[in-house]
């Protein structure tokens, strides 16, 4: 086949010869698991692992979209390319989803070196659509570096993002009572820059003044010498103060991530979740499909009491 | 036959220099209400930036919302533009301000249909279902 000079490239072929019509479909067929869509992953994988990973996450309205608009005038500058994903919410009722982030990115319509691609979450927790990092692979094969993956977090949800980037980025929102929240739900940690946005409000030097007194209670609580002290950093896309600070903070963590050796140990987290993920997905599938009827009768088992839900599992997964 | 076994995606643009994108809001939010995945751009959309959000976003159809009156210098430009970056395989449909009169010449450009005011919401949706083209490689 590969000898024949009239094959016409597959769309793997054309993404990695830079063909953006390709790169758009095989993204689509990706994000559907598509037997298209795995084939041309082998095919692109072997070309990953350069990219900055980043993900950014906080609450609706937050002003992500507006940074992420930002972060690409920056890093255009610089002359890389720049990927984002966004990904919403699908509605659980319906199953669609309005997208709507593209709206703050659009003054780069005419520049290839930027692409802006909006994924639904489609009922998969945290805010994260299923084969989002393997998005991610197809544009970091395609040669898009930073690839920035912005998700709607609020609470708990917000850890999983941090699994799937190298650098996660934290949207705290000065007047909203923000920084209690993510306090009580544990979820600072998982931000290794945290930004509060609309640093233009009259709220936000207090909220980043409160972040950096948390942290250092954190500091001091269980530190060791060498490692990341998470920077706070207040910006506002109105006045453009603090965006240089935030993309230089950026770079100070993964030039961090590659001298600590921190960065191959995230690298393996991502791969172990992401596998972990499709574990989940393929066992869960070949419950509801192969073991349908059994699993019925252990539902009615446990309904009628006789058994627990601890046991039903175990019987299944031992059949399986 | 390739068979579509995901949501339709969609984008919903609103070209032209009028500032009203109540319609274009409500088309977006009955499609979504149908199940479909959709892209919403706002206001003053130029057709380089709506056949730029085509191509990065796949679509599989494209709502054109408009209430300017210059849909007969607009449509003729988005089709181009949709054509320029490969995307002219996608389902165009129209809505808003348009008088009936111009509605051959605008599907002689290649629009699917053209949904004049009052139209119900439910009659755009299910034109949508019934003629979102599969593509060649999609896959049951
Ligand atoms: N005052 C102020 N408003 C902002 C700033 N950044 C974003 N916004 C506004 O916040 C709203 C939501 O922004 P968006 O980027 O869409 O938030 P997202 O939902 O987190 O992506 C918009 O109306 C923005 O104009 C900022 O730095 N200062
Ligand atoms: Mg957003």
């Amino acid at each position: 086949m590969k000898d024949d000079p009239d094959r016409k490239p597959s769309l793997a072929e054309a993404t990695l010869a830079g063909d953006r019509r390709a790169l758009a479909r095989v993204l689509t067929h990706i994000e559907n698991d598509t037997d298209l869509g795995r084939r041309a992953l082998d095919t692109l994988f072997p070309h990953t692992g350069n990219a900055h990973i980043i993900g950014i996450t906080g609450p609706p309205g937050g002003g992500k979209s507006t940074l992420v608009n930002e972060f690409i005038r920056t890093w255009r500058k610089q002359g890389r390319q720049v990927a984002v994903i966004a990904v919403d919410p699908s509605s659980p009722l319906t199953g669609g989803a309005t997208l709507g982030d593209r709206i703050r990115m659009q003054e780069w319509f005419a520049d290839d070196g930027v692409f802006v691609r909006s994924m639904a979450s489609r009922r998969f927790g945290g805010g994260l659509a299923q084969n989002t990092l393997a998005v991610a692979h197809a544009f970091d094969a395609a040669g898009f570096d930073p690839i920035v993956i912005e998700t709607v977090g609020t609470g708990q949800d917000e850890v999983s993002i941090a699994a799937l980037a190298m650098t996660t980025l934290l949207i705290q929102v000065p007047g909203t009572g923000d920084g209690v929240q993510s306090l009580k739900a544990g979820s600072l940690e998982i931000g290794d820059v945290l930004v509060v946005t609309k640093g233009d409000r009259p709220e936000a030097a207090e909220l980043a003044r409160d972040l950096r007194n948390i942290r250092m209670i954190g500091l001091a609580a269980g530190s060791e010498v060498g490692g990341w002290e998470v920077p706070v950093v207040r910006t506002s896309a109105i006045t453009g103060d603090g965006i240089d600070n935030l993309t230089t903070a950026i770079a100070s963590h993964r030039q961090w991530l590659q001298t600590s050796g921190d960065g191959a140990q995230r690298v393996r987290a991502m791969i172990a979740a992401e596998i972990s993920v499709r574990v989940q997905q393929g066992l869960l599938g070949r419950l509801s499909e192969q073991n349908h009827d059994h699993l019925e009768a252990l539902i009615d088992r446990v309904v009628s009491r006789n058994l627990t839900a601890a046991r039903a599992a175990d019987e299944l997964l031992s059949g399986m | 036959m390739s068979e579509r076994n995901r949501p339709i995606r969609m984008l919903v643009a609103k070209p032209g220099l009028d500032g009203h994108d109540r319609g274009a809001k409500v088309m977006a939010r009955a499609f979504r209400d149908a199940g479909m995945e959709v892209i919403y751009t706002g206001l003053f959309q130029t057709p380089e930036m709506i056949a730029t959000s085509a191509l990065q976003e796949d679509v599989d159809v494209i709502g054109l919302s408009i209430l300017s009156g210059a849909h007969m210098t607009l449509f003729p430009a988005i089709m181009d533009a949709l054509k320029t970056v490969g995307r002219d395989d996608a389902l165009v449909i129209a809505g808003g301000t348009i008088p009936e009169e111009d509605i051959p010449a605008i599907k002689e450009m290649g629009i699917g249909e053209v949904f004049g005011p009052g139209t119900k919401l439910q009659v755009c949706v299910q034109y949508v279902l019934d003629h979102a083209p599969t593509r060649d490689d999609d896959e049951g």
